[in-house]
């Protein structure tokens, strides 16, 4: 064999182990694809089946398109209310975030002042605490406010309510949120708002009107992921709000709509109600998968 | 000039607002934890000062034992399992040239949109255990299955923790990838060149350049995941399985959670203490051992 012949065979070898390995890797990568869709997109089907169509085999594709099983969820499992319940909620706690969040980091990270240094270690050391380790004592003080209130002036108002849900939402998402924010302010220039101060305009003006606009992105990918976990989060919600049927929201109403169904044999209303809870964040995620996906490098740290 | 009043008004009107809701919904809770824990506090006792009664009883609770194991267990494996099959993936989607790049992130992502809630739901059907009359299984695991094994009871004693482990991989390991492809893909391409010029096999560029060079990255992820996970262990096992059956499946902070809903304040916040101890040593242990000189390029 010449030369030239044993480097082509070996080159051959080369590119069909090269093969097989590519094609390792496509299967793999296909594999967990379908782990996560083939679930989720039963889901969807399953929610059109009517109830007989559940003793059967699953993997059957639905008889036609029952779509009783969203008027059922949404009325008589009152999933309709605990919706508008979850957009008001998530509403009203990004705008006091917002609010709240965008000034306080500004501050922090452009300039210097007393207490300054502390008041950032303190809520870096915030990213730590983790909402449901405090979940307990944040209802124990809000029970003994209702207390309080109850004996002074005859009726309660701190839990039940879904103002003070939005509140303790947006408060527990400061630290996460100002330690984004600043870390994005720190990188730019001082001479945006030296050129601002020159033209006249004050502090206010100047965050408002030329540092914000262009914190734009890092404003967006914040509303992005506190949207998602205003959305989803449970177990405050649960706790906070366990007094009146018609205030939950809708992880919470899904999860006694789970356990009503389960114990009444209706499986198609269910599942009506999984897809009512996880389609507006799908249809929110194909719009800005890539804003979201991208915001990623600075959102390591989220609990 | 400026006045040294305005600025200070100013800053005081920008920072006061989120100081106060930080202070009143996170700090003082916090402390409420520790404080509370020396008390016997409850719906129907005052909450008079016990010293660390309340430990010597949680120490020799066997439900609390059991929930700290489940949590160790579920911390170890899960993070293991999600880190590694992350890194793998994330290092091949960066590096080699894969038709559907696109596709297979977006989709690898969807888990972390969803609801922990639709996710039990989803679950609940995958490990349903029912049967038919006539003995055919029904839930989407045992009919797949069921070529080559017996139906399995995926929630009984025996399963639930690996079926929750498996759940929680299943949902984190999309975020942490995405993650890692953006770091991955900062790495710069030419030193895998001149380390495939060396003969470095895909291999070793993946241990000695892509690891190496992301390691300040892992670490940071590590120490804030052990963290998140004995959280989204809680989310799992309250939605689905409520720490049952008898209490197999408890972790922590659901064991926390239901001595809440039990009235005894004071006990519940013991393992609260315990709880944020243990999250911070294992954090603080983490950070220790994964410390390594950091290379730049």
């Amino acid at each position: 064999m010449s030369k030239d012949n044993a480097g082509a065979v070996q080159s051959q070898s080369g590119r069909s182990t090269e093969t097989l390995y590519k094609v390792f890797i496509y299967v793999v990568l296909i594999t967990l694809a379908i782990t996560i869709i083939v679930p989720v997109g039963w889901v969807f089907l399953a929610s059109i089946k009517q109830n007989s169509e559940f003793y059967t085999n699953p993997w059957a594709l639905p008889l036609g398109f029952y779509w009783q099983n969203f008027v059922e969820a949404w009325t008589t499992a009152k999933m309709g209310s605990y919706m508008l319940n979850s957009v008001i909620v998530t509403a009203v706690a990004l705008l006091i975030l917002l609010a709240v969040a965008l000034p306080a980091a500004y501050c922090l990270s452009r300039f210097q002042f007393r207490g300054g240094k502390l008041l950032n270690i303190c809520f870096m050391a915030g990213l730590f605490i983790n909402v449901n380790y405090i979940v307990v004592p944040i209802f124990l003080m809000l029970n003994g406010g209702d207390k309080w209130l109850r004996q002074a002036f005859g009726s309660s108002l701190l839990l039940n309510n879904l103002f003070v849900l939005a509140v303790v939402y947006a408060s527990t998402a400061l630290p996460f949120t100002i330690y984004l924010l600043s870390g994005y302010f720190a990188t730019l220039p001082h001479d945006f708002e030296e050129a601002a101060y020159i033209d006249g305009a004050g502090y206010g003006r100047t965050m408002v009107s030329v540092i914000f606009p262009m914190a734009k992105p890092s404003i967006i990918t914040i509303i992005l992921f506190n949207f998602l976990s205003f959305w989803n989060e449970y177990i405050i919600s649960m706790t906070l709000m366990s007094g009146l049927n018609s205030q939950k929201t809708l992880p919470v109403g899904l999860l006694s709509l789970q356990q009503a169904s389960q114990s009444a044999a209706q499986y198609g209303r269910l599942y009506a109600g999984l897809v009512l809870v996880m389609l507006p964040t799908l249809i929110l995620y194909m719009c800005v998968q890539k804003q979201l996906t991208q915001g990623m490098t600075v959102g390591g740290l989220k609990g | 000039m400026r006045s040294n009043k305005g600025r200070n008004r100013f800053l005081a009107l920008c920072i006061a607002p989120a100081t106060i809701l930080f202070f009143v919904f996170m700090i003082i809770p916090t402390i409420n934890v520790f404080r509370m824990a020396l008390t016997d506090a409850g719906a129907f006792t005052a909450g008079k000062f016990i010293g660390l009664a309340n430990f010597v009883t949680l120490f020799n609770d066997k439900r609390f034992i059991i929930a700290m194991q489940n949590t160790i267990l579920l911390v170890v494996v899960v993070t293991i399992i999600t880190f590694a099959l992350a890194l793998v993936f994330a290092g091949i989607l960066t590096r080699e040239k894969i038709k559907g790049q696109n596709f297979f992130r977006i989709v690898f992502y969807i888990p972390n949109i969803l609801s922990v809630v639709v996710i039990a739901g989803v679950f609940s059907a995958i490990y349903d255990a029912r049967q038919l009359p006539d003995g055919t299984p029904f839930g989407l695991l045992n009919t797949m299955i069921r070529l080559f094994h017996d139906p399995v009871t995926w929630l009984d004693e025996r399963h639930v923790i690996v079926s929750i482990i498996i759940a929680m991989v299943w949902q984190a390991i999309g975020y942490y990838m995405v993650m890692y492809m953006a770091s991955m893909s900062a790495v710069s391409a030419s030193l895998y060149e001149s380390a495939g010029l060396d003969g470095a096999g895909r291999i070793t560029q993946f241990f000695q350049i892509t690891l190496p060079l992301i390691w300040t990255n892992i670490r940071t992820t590590l120490t804030f995941f052990i963290i998140s996970t004995i959280n989204m262990a809680f989310l799992f096992v309250k939605a689905m399985t409520s720490g049952g059956p008898n209490g197999a499946s408890d972790v922590a902070l659901s064991f926390m959670y239901g001595q809440k809903d039990a009235n005894l304040y004071g006990y519940s916040m013991a393992a609260g203490v315990v709880i944020f101890i243990f999250s911070f040593a294992l954090s603080a242990l983490v950070n220790k051992v994964t410390k390594r000189d950091v290379l730049e390029v």
